[in-house]
């Protein structure tokens, strides 16, 4: 039974490797809660809030690159937010000001939450995650890293040390459908972003992991020249698609048929604000 | 690095300047547990213990997070301030202060959480606007005020401040 805090990812790989069942704390904004609430008993736990090379970020030419250990905080204001303006409204939407002091897009990952508020933008904007063990080096497409709910990728003995999304000139926002303003977990959530030539959309809260819309993204740019005003006939259309491509449930906190109307409405809203 | 074995954890807190010893603990304490249960300093309230009602909030590290979520043995080199470490020694804070002439305070569970938040955000802005105010404190919840006093009392500390 211990608690270790490593200063450097080495020595974090260290750890790992001689008590590969110990557990990975990040924030502990979700693995606090399982233990307070006494679904978890961690026999050990490695925590990652102390390594310097986590916790920085790089706003590049081409590509933003974000530590692990970044607190979502971060990045709703300033050169995050400047470079990445989707990434920076998703993160205003996470829980409350405390919870975005502590919660990490590296957490968001390790948890793999289909309600992960930073995920949608991850997918929507083809962000690769870079993950180092033992083997070495892995960089894996977040479409391909998130497997299912709460399930992701990664293998025994790797720890995420960053994402990388490429910077563009598209247009980029993101939404959120919940119960509530503040302190909520999304019910629906939607990321979108657009070139003069081509559009992504990616899907939050309504399946078994983020949901890339595909066939609605090659539709819309089939159906219109994408430089122009889309006509509202085929934003309606193309919203409809969207919504198809949603695999909603009945749970405690919504039906499956009002995620597929939010999706919907979602879709339809930041059409529009990608025109304004 | 901090290594302790079996069966129990022993280390060190730095909370309001002064170091604590922790001795003899189970590995899943939250700070809000250890604070309250072990380090005698009760101040910091738990309710939701996930996160969600802000009445457990402390600083670490420069930052306002709710205690609940803390693993305490993870928190050992960080700089913990709670609300017994706000203020003069044995008087009030400007702010707690204002919630009590503003009337912020009616059961007053969630008084020591708002009290952090609000030291925390006047720390960082000096003139914040009413939608700031309420943005800081969306992660604090008062089932008594309506928190029509509570923001009144962040005006009055401000207005206070800037005028002493």
């Amino acid at each position: 039974m211990s608690v270790l805090v490593p200063r450097s990812l080495s020595e974090a790989l260290d750890l790992l490797r001689s008590d590969p069942s110990a557990t990975l704390l990040a924030g502990g904004t979700d693995l606090m809660v399982e233990i307070n609430l006494h679904d978890r008993r961690p026999r050990s736990v490695v925590s990652l809030s102390r390594i310097d090379e986590l916790k920085t970020f790089h706003v590049g030419d081409d590509v933003v690159t974000i530590g692990a250990a970044v607190p979502y905080a971060d990045m709703e204001h300033g050169p995050l937010a400047e470079a990445l303006p989707a990434l920076a409204q998703a993160a205003r939407t996470v829980g409350s000001p405390q919870i975005r002091a502590a919660g990490t897009l590296g957490g968001n990952l390790g948890t793999c939450s289909p309600a992960g508020d930073g995920l949608p933008v991850l997918a929507a904007l083809d962000a690769v995650v870079h993950v180092v063990g033992p083997d070495g080096d892995r960089h894996i497409p977040f479409n391909d890293f998130m497997v299912g709910v709460k399930r992701n990728s990664l293998a025994g003995g790797e720890i995420i040390r960053s994402v990388s999304i490429p910077r563009s000139d598209c247009w980029q926002g993101y939404a959120k459908v919940g119960s509530r303003n503040a302190m909520v977990i999304a019910t629906a959530s939607l990321c979108l972003s657009r070139s003069s030539s081509s559009v992504t959309v990616a899907l939050g809260a309504v399946g078994p992991t983020i949901i890339r819309a595909i066939d609605a993204e090659s539709w819309l740019a089939d159906a219109c020249d994408l430089s122009l005003k889309v006509p509202s006939d085929v934003a309606s259309e193309f919203a409809d698609r969207v919504a198809a491509s949603a695999r909603p449930i009945d749970d405690h906190r919504s039906t499956a048929a009002y995620r597929r109307h939010a999706v919907r409405v979602l879709a339809r809203r930041l059409l529009e604000r990608s025109e304004s | 690095m901090t290594k302790s074995s079996p069966p129990s954890l022993d280390y060190r807190l730095t909370v309001n300047g002064r170091p604590h010893e922790v001795q003899d603990s189970w590995i899943g304490e939250s700070l809000l547990y250890v604070l309250r249960e072990r380090l005698g300093l009760p101040g910091s309230k738990g309710a939701c213990e996930q996160g969600e009602c802000g009445s457990c909030t402390v600083v670490v590290d420069g930052r306002a997070v709710c205690s609940c979520l803390v693993l305490a043995a993870s928190a050992v080199d960080s700089e913990i301030t709670t609300i017994e470490g706000l203020g003069a020694d044995q008087a009030l804070s400007d702010v707690q202060q204002a919630f009590i002439d503003a009337g912020g305070v009616q059961c007053g569970f969630c008084t020591p959480g708002f009290v952090v938040a609000v030291h925390h955000l006047l720390s960082n802005h000096h003139d914040p606007s009413d939608n700031e105010i309420r943005e800081a404190l969306s992660g604090n919840i008062c089932r008594c005020t309506g928190y029509g006093r509570i923001l009144e009392a962040v005006r009055e500390v401000v207005v206070r401040r800037r005028s002493s």
